[in-house]
Order: structure tokens, then C-alpha cells, then sequence
């Protein structure tokens, strides 16, 4: 294996020749053996190397952002809607400064993303160097794990380690800084190393799976609540099965929608801030917490001392430090949900608890969403509705974040897991157009649509040229009411109506603003027929800004007020 | 102020101290990594101690902490770096800093 052999004998695989490669053919090889097909970014001097190498891969097609946050989100939106790592590129300085706020995103919703940046040669770090920055530095806190290599040879270890590292465990981002002198080093290569991939974990306590399937056995009230992990670690057909089998109500994080189709009998919907009424009042009454993949998250459980007070609490988490950070769990679990969850089922008694669900159903009832003008497409709920009777459970929904953000996660009938890409944990403003043509790139067969503000959509509204580059099926909703819609809500409810810095005054025309990029529109408040435009345009192939506008004093409610009890709901 | 016993520390009303002891990967950025746990959290370390062990590829890092209700979860976070291999908990008496003081009169 050491001996140089000639080229022409890389043909056959057992015996593998040496290549001589530089630093950027081997990331190039290496991102192909990943099986990597797609990436985005934008070159720079520092990157440059690669892109070198990276444009004779006959593999890899590279996405052109138009601005870094946008390749970081493309790639977001590819890692959400298939699951798999994706791949983003920047060069040094801001290039990879540009990157931090999505690899920052991709931390807090657990998102398995590789981003690769050029780095000022070698010799030049520490000098303050043209377009040089710690990004080194800059990225620890906000990603699972991350490089400055050294050397070329470095480099055959570390690509590979990134991948499983972004997919293992709790996924998330790792970054690979890259000098440009190393991307250029020459060396042999022999041999390859083996792709990147999800590691195995150590098998979950049986004891406390024992425990927990007794407890469960022996509730009364017991509650269901999924998040994100469970999305994460393909667990949603497990988790929907426990549900059935005993007889669980079951609430899902802002994470984990679509892991229980919205309109299940067990399905109480989201929980927290704007969930509906009953199933907060639900909550509050429930005597055992079942949380898998979940991590208590501030929106969700609003003032902890008082969330679920009258429960025992069974956490199960694939991140051990997750247990006992918010809420001290009776039982924790610290392993992969999708396994505990199957070796909890079979533990777990078949029980109708009749009684509970009748009280379910009776609360739901009484008091669930509040949803007025439903019928009318101009209105925020109306058109939410709309969109989704024109499609089916085959389309992607992407939002940006905001009260479009919590209308649609309230309202969109959510049936499928993947189906829901949003913003969660960091709450971008700008995640909404990038993150969904990614997921348009990931699955070209599906229709995704992304609802996103006025607000939200000039934070990224470059990317719409990569849109219509692409030539994407990407429909964008655009709830125009001319407003930092949330900020001007909690100003009115919060600050005694003092207004400040969240109405805008001067807008642009954004239904221009799209033409010029080249995108398709339709204005849905001209429209003759509103319903039938919108048809229209969510059935047309390619990309399409859809533009409506929203009454500014519109609210997302129910509303727990920020810090209050999850009881203490305003409106709805 | 080392001749405190553990009994006198709590009655002086004196958070009670720790010293974790780390065995990490040798190389630039493992203890920005481990710092910055703490400073994130705006968790003060009191004294930090590091050194290559063996052929010098691992580090044994040791931190002294005061210890208040966050330390658990502290320590699951340290756990959680790549680059660190285990950590342990020793009380206020463990002698690595005591023996250290007469460097710091």
C-alpha cells in the first residue's frame, strides 16, 4: 500500500494507489464520499483553493448565495428537510463572520451542518492579516465542535470526524477552519478514511426505562410532550404508537410539530406562549410529564415553578446534561428516544383512561384556538387556511420569525415530521427564504411554501436571487402589515402602548422588489378571486412571491406574558 | 485561609470550594473551550492549574470552583467537549492548590 503505484491502477478498488492531492482536492473527495451533493457558499480570496478543486467535482453541484447567512441557511434547510449533515463554505473574515448568526441557529435547534471557511495562510494568523478574524474563537460557543487545521494530512481526519460529530448524539454544527496555505499543501494520499456517520450510543438504563413504564402505568393524567429530538432521531412513528397505546394526550414543542398529525385525536398541539388554552389548562392538571427529545425550553413552559405543578416528570433525552438543567426529573433517561421508546412501549399497559380523555375533549372544547374571518383569505388565519387547501401533506412549510411564525405554527395542519422548518431556539429573522430553498433543493419533488413579514423578509431578501437562479419550487407568503408585528404586540400589551421603532414608515414595493429579481407575484388584495389566484400560483412550477396584506393590530394570542404562568394566558 | 476545615467553611457561611481535575486532548483551543463554559456563564474559576502528562498528547487541567447550584450542570457541560476525556470532583481539601500557595505569597 505504500508503494507508488501508477495512476491508471486507481481503477480497481482492492488495491489502492497513492495520488499526490492538495488540501482542497482531498475536502473535495472527502465531502464526495460523504455522499454530499449539494452545497452553498460564496468564494473568496482565502477559500479560493478550494473552489479551485471543488469546480472540477463532477459530484457536487455548489449553490452561489448572495450573502453568507443565506449559504448558511440553504444549508439549514437542506440538514432539516433530509436530516442528513449539509454542507456550507465561506471564506475568512467576514465571510465567516457572516456565517456565525446561522451556524449560532443551527446550534440551538440541534441541526446537523458542516460549514467550512477559509482561513488566512498559516504564516499570516495572528498578524492581522486582510480579511483575517478568529473565527476559530469566534465559533466555540455556538457549535458543537470545531477545527483550525494544521496541515493537509490533518485534514483526512478531521473532514470526516465533523460529519459524524454534526450527526451524532445531539446533531448540531462543527466548523472546519481551513488556512489557505493548507488547502494548497501537496501530499500522498494511499488510503481513504472510512465517511463520517451517526455513531452508535451506549444502550439507555433499563432500570429507569422499568421505572418510567411503571409510572406511566400507574397515572391517572398523564401527558405526552414531544420535541424536537424526537423529529431529530426518527422516533415520531414510536412516539405516536405510545401515545395509542396508552392513551396519552400528547403536546408538542414549536420543535416537533408535524411528529403527531395536528388533527390526531391525542394531539393537543403546541404548549407554551401561544399555545391554545386548553392545552396549557391541560397541562396544568396533568399528574405525569412524559418528555422525550424535549428540553424545557422558556417559551414553552413559561414561569417554571408553576409549570405542571401537580406532575412527576419522566425526561428522556438523547444529551445528558439536558436532565435536570430546568426542571429535576423523577426519572431521566439519558439515551437515543427513538431506542428508549422502543423499549418502553412493550412495558407500557394498553388503558382507555376514559375518564381523562373525556376531559380532554371537553376542555378542547371549551376552549380551543380562536381562529375569526377563517373563512376569509385576506385574514392572517383565512389565508393560512387557504394556502393549506390547496396543498397536501407532500409540501414543506418554512416560516421566518415573527407573528406569521406563531400564526402558521398555530394554524398549518402539520401532518408529517420534516414537514416543518422554523426557526426555534436563536428565532431568526431571515431564516424563513434561505432555509426553505434549501429545502426545495434537498427535495425538488415537493411544493415548499414559506410564510414569512414584511420584517423578517428584507433580512435575507438577497437569497431571492438564488431563488430565481435556481429556478426553485418555492412559494413565498408574505403577511405584509407593515410592522415588527411581535414587537409592536408586546409594545401595546407590555409598554403601555409607547410605540417605539416598530412600525415602519417608508416601505419598498415588494411585489417589485420581486419582479426585479425575476420571481413570479401575485397581490392576493387585487385580486378578483383570490382563492382561485392563490390556486393558481401554489400549482405553477417555480418560484413565487405571494403578497398580502395584514391589519397591524392583529395579535397572536393566546398570550402568556414573558416570565408569567403558562395559566396566565392573554386573549384567545 | 486553607486551615479551614470543611465544618468551618460552612459556618464562616463561605461558598464551599471544588477542584475538578480533567484529563483533555493536548492542543491549542482545548482550554479556551473549557474556560469559556465558565465565562459564559459568568461562573468565575478561581485557579486553574494545566500540564501534559505521558508523551504529552493529553493535558491534566485542574480547575478550582466555588461551588453553587450550577456546578452539576457545569460539569455535564465540560463532559460534553470533545476534547476532554473525563473529569473528576475532588472536595476543597484536595492539596494541588494548597501545595501551590507558596507560590502565590
Amino acid at each position: 500500500m505504500n508503494a507508488p503505484a501508477p495512476q491508471t491502477a486507481r481503477q480497481t478498488d482492492a488495491a489502492p494507489a497513492s495520488e499526490t492531492l492538495t488540501g482542497a482536492q482531498i475536502v473535495v473527495r472527502l465531502l464526495e464520499r460523504q455522499g454530499v451533493t449539494t452545497v452553498s457558499g460564496i468564494p473568496g480570496g482565502a477559500i479560493l483553493p478550494f473552489y479551485d478543486a471543488l469546480s472540477a467535482s463532477e459530484k457536487i453541484r455548489h449553490v452561489l448565495a448572495r450573502h453568507e447567512q443565506g449559504a448558511g441557511f440553504i444549508a439549514q434547510g437542506m440538514a432539516r428537510a433530509s436530516g442528513q449533515p449539509a454542507v456550507c463554505l465561506a471564506s475568512s473574515g467576514p465571510g465567516a463572520t457572516n456565517l456565525l448568526t446561522a451556524i449560532a441557529d443551527a446550534k440551538l435547534d440541534s441541526i446537523p451542518l458542516v460549514a467550512i471557511t477559509g482561513q488566512v495562510p498559516r504564516s499570516m494568523i495572528g498578524t492581522d492579516a486582510f480579511q483575517e478574524v478568529d473565527t476559530y474563537g469566534l465559533s466555540i460557543p455556538i457549535t458543537k465542535h470545531n477545527f483550525l487545521v494544521n496541515s493537509a494530512e490533518e485534514l483526512l481526519e478531521v473532514i470526516p470526524r465533523a460529519f459524524t460529530l454534526a450527526a451524532s448524539g445531539r446533531p448540531g454544527p462543527v466548523l472546519v477552519d481551513i488556512p489557505k496555505d493548507v488547502q494548497a499543501q501537496a501530499i500522498e494520499v494511499s488510503q481513504w478514511p472510512a465517511p463520517g456517520g451517526r455513531q452508535a450510543r451506549p444502550a439507555p438504563d433499563m432500570a429507569a426505562i422499568e421505572k418510567a413504564a411503571a409510572m406511566i402505568n400507574a397515572a391517572e393524567r398523564p401527558i405526552l410532550y414531544l420535541g424536537g429530538g424526537v423529529v431529530h432521531s426518527g422516533a415520531a412513528e414510536a412516539a405516536v404508537a405510545l401515545a395509542e397505546k396508552a392513551s396519552l394526550p400528547t403536546t408538542m414543542t414549536l420543535m416537533a410539530l408535524g411528529a403527531m398529525p395536528v388533527d390526531h385525536p391525542l394531539s393537543i398541539h403546541m404548549l407554551g406562549m401561544h399555545g391554545a388554552r386548553y392545552t396549557n389548562l391541560l397541562l396544568e392538571e396533568c399528574d405525569l410529564l412524559i418528555a422525550v427529545g424535549a428540553r424545557f425550553d422558556d417559551r414553552a413552559t413559561g414561569k417554571v415553578a408553576a409549570f405542571c405543578p401537580k406532575a412527576q416528570i419522566i425526561h428522556i433525552d438523547i444529551d445528558p446534561s439536558e436532565l435536570d438543567k430546568i426542571k429535576n426529573a423523577h426519572v431521566g433517561i439519558a439515551g437515543d428516544v427513538g431506542e428508549v421508546l422502543e423499549k418502553l412501549s412493550p412495558l407500557v399497559e394498553a388503558h382507555l383512561r376514559k375518564r381523562w380523555l373525556t376531559h380532554m375533549g371537553d376542555l378542547r372544547s371549551r376552549f380551543r384556538l380562536q381562529r375569526p374571518n377563517l373563512e376569509d383569505p385576506r385574514s392572517h388565519y383565512g389565508l393560512i387556511q387557504a394556502v393549506a387547501d390547496c396543498l397536501d401533506d407532500s409540501a414543506s412549510i418554512a416560516t421566518d420569525v415573527g407573528q406569521h411564525q406563531m400564526w402558521v405554527a398555530q394554524a398549518y395542519p402539520l401532518r408529517r415530521p420534516r414537514q416543518w422548518l422554523t426557526s426555534g431556539g436563536l428565532g431568526t429573522m431571515g431564516f424563513g427564504v434561505p432555509a426553505a430553498l434549501g429545502a426545495a433543493l434537498a427535495e425538488p419533488e415537493r411544493t415548499v411554501v414559506c410564510f414569512t413579514g414584511d420584517g423578517s423578509i428584507l433580512m435575507n431578501i438577497q437569497e431571492l436571487a438564488t431563488i430565481a437562479e435556481a429556478g426553485a419550487n418555492l412559494k413565498i407568503v408574505l403577511m405584509n402589515n407593515d410592522a415588527l408585528g411581535l414587537v409592536y404586540q408586546q409594545q401595546e400589551l407590555f409598554y403601555g402602548k409607547r410605540y417605539f421603532a416598530s412600525k415602519f414608515a417608508g416601505q419598498p414595493d415588494f411585489l417589485k422588489i420581486a419582479e426585479g429579481f425575476g420571481i413570479d407575484t401575485l397581490d392576493l388584495d387585487t385580486a378578483a378571486a383570490p382563492r382561485a389566484a392563490l390556486r393558481q400560483a401554489l400549482q405553477r412550477p417555480g418560484p413565487c412571491l405571494i403578497h398580502a396584506f395584514i391589519d397591524m393590530n392583529e395579535k397572536v394570542y393566546p398570550m402568556v406574558p414573558p416570565g408569567a404562568a403558562n395559566t396566565d394566558m392573554i386573549g384567545g | 485561609m486553607n486551615a479551614v476545615s470543611k465544618n468551618e467553611n460552612a459556618a464562616l457561611a463561605r461558598p464551599q470550594r471544588t477542584v475538578l481535575e480533567l484529563e483533555v486532548n493536548n492542543h491549542a483551543g482545548v482550554m479556551s473551550h473549557v474556560v469559556g463554559l465558565f465565562s459564559r456563564r459568568a461562573y468565575n474559576v478561581e485557579g486553574i492549574l494545566c500540564l501534559p502528562v505521558g508523551d504529552g498528547s493529553i493535558s491534566r487541567i485542574w480547575l478550582l470552583v466555588l461551588e453553587d447550584r450550577r456546578l452539576e450542570q457545569m460539569v455535564k457541560q465540560v463532559e460534553k467537549l470533545e476534547d476532554v476525556r473525563t473529569v473528576r470532583r475532588h472536595g476543597a481539601d484536595h492539596a494541588v492548590f494548597e501545595r501551590l500557595e507558596e507560590f502565590f505569597r
